[in-house]
């Protein structure tokens, strides 16, 4: 039982949704340490990513993700666009022309996604960036694949379940990359709006595979 | 044919005026400016204007990125990776102002694609003030007085680097105390040298008497001002 390509189509239109309900809070989370415009940016990258689906839906998993990397390349400017757009990207090749994801298929993409995102940003875990939303999401997707009966949904809740504690981890960081760097030590106690939203696509990704 | 330059900001005015600066020392090279989102032209940088300014930039002998701040390494990066060819850009890690300038001469003097990436990415240390070696043998000098009116400043110096390239020999111009690589327009432009000053230009190497030549022709001549 594996997600086609209308499957990972249905979870970018809730991710859209998600980003969009959410949108006023990535804005004041970044607000605060950033520029404020992370919210708006994903928003209008996700809207984007909806269009071009309306159009039409690629027929295969991996070019439903190429074709969400190339919009959010395009369409979210600041460092969320090349960030997602490479995660997506990495993924989608990784996917290749497989007519379905499976949980190890998953894995793999979960994984280059978090490596094009590690070499694109250069950032490591601790230093408060969507990265450390991702590493534990990756290892808790790991741990979630090797038990018996793994699913691409369980395998999707519990690297959003990870995710979820690794933005609020950011929380007590001093932000090493990006706008927030410039605000040093003045930042700890902040949530790193580029988790919090990695944080919620998974989410999203999860239930919609439910 | 020269290496071209894309010169990525998140704000529009700064790259077209950096690239019209540039310009005014390089007049030969494709410097193509990828500042700010397309639509409404707010603060931000553009992947497709990116990719876009690359291809416009490239006459076939490849492109050098530089980029201001934080995501616009990203997007250049991600350009980058994603043309036809990849290996016929490069992004280069460089002060945008400096390196540019420098980026523009050297590709001017027909410089390869690396050595103006080599070229940007050292515009960030300190000018190499000592380029000759006085007590060596067979090194050459002549005194000149500058009579134009800038003195050694940025077009000049970089007439001055563009007359030498090609030019077999290791040139330096010592002005006072100081002593600066004739091969670098930042170095040169350090010394200060105004109207008025005498500089002793040194050359060293096979085509020493040509490039001491070069230099006497162009400060005869005002540096074309």
């Amino acid at each position: 039982m594996g997600c086609t390509s209308e499957g990972v189509a249905v979870a970018l239109r809730a991710a859209a949704e998600v980003v969009a309900e959410h949108r006023t809070e990535l804005i004041e989370l970044d607000r605060a340490i950033g520029d404020g415009d992370h919210g708006e940016n994903l928003s209008r990258g996700f809207t984007a990513i909806v269009s071009a689906l309306e159009t039409e839906v690629p027929s295969t998993p991996g070019a439903v993700a190429k074709l969400a990397a190339t919009t959010l390349i395009s369409k979210v400017g600041g460092a969320a666009g090349p960030l997602y757009g490479t995660a997506f990207l990495r993924a989608s090749t990784k996917l290749g022309d497989a007519a379905e994801i499976d949980v190890p298929l998953l894995l793999d993409a979960l994984r280059a996604a978090l490596e094009g995102v590690q070499a694109r940003g250069k950032a490591v875990g601790g230093d408060a960036t969507m990265v450390d939303a991702l590493i534990p999401a990756v290892s808790a997707a790991e741990e979630a694949a090797a038990g018996a009966d793994a699913s691409v949904a369980g395998v999707l809740a519990a690297a959003a379940d990870a995710a979820d504690r690794g933005a609020e981890s950011t929380v007590d960081l001093v932000p090493r990359k990006g706008r927030a760097s410039y605000l040093g030590e003045r930042a700890v106690g902040h949530l790193d709006p580029g988790a919090r939203s990695t944080a919620l696509l998974l989410r999203a990704f999860a239930e919609a595979a439910r | 044919m020269t290496v071209g330059i894309v010169l990525v900001s998140h704000s529009a005015k700064l790259a077209e005026g950096l690239a019209e600066l540039a310009a005014q020392m390089a007049p030969d090279v494709r410097i193509r400016p990828a500042g700010g989102l397309a639509d409404g032209g707010g603060i931000g940088t553009d992947y497709d204007e990116v990719v876009a300014a690359v291809q416009r930039a490239d006459s076939g002998d490849g492109v050098v990125l530089l980029y201001d701040l934080g995501s616009a390494q990203m997007t250049a990066e991600l350009a980058v990776e994603s043309l036809a060819d990849p290996s016929s850009a490069v992004v280069v890690d460089a002060p945008l102002v400096e390196g540019a300038v420098a980026a523009a001469v050297a590709a001017q003097g027909g410089a390869d694609r690396k050595a103006v990436g080599e070229a940007a990415a050292s515009a960030g240390l300190a000018p190499d003030l000592l380029a000759v070696d006085a007590d060596a043998d067979g090194v050459e000098e002549k005194a000149l007085t500058l009579a134009n009116d800038v003195g050694l400043h940025a077009r000049p110096a970089a007439v001055l680097v563009r007359s030498l390239a090609g030019i077999e020999a290791e040139v330096s111009v010592r002005l006072g105390e100081r002593e600066a690589d004739g091969h670098s327009v930042l170095a040169l432009m350090s010394l200060g040298a105004r109207q008025g000053d005498r500089i002793v230009v040194r050359a060293h190497g096979p085509q020493a008497g040509e490039a001491l030549a070069k230099v006497t022709a162009l400060v005869e001549a005002n540096f074309g001002e």
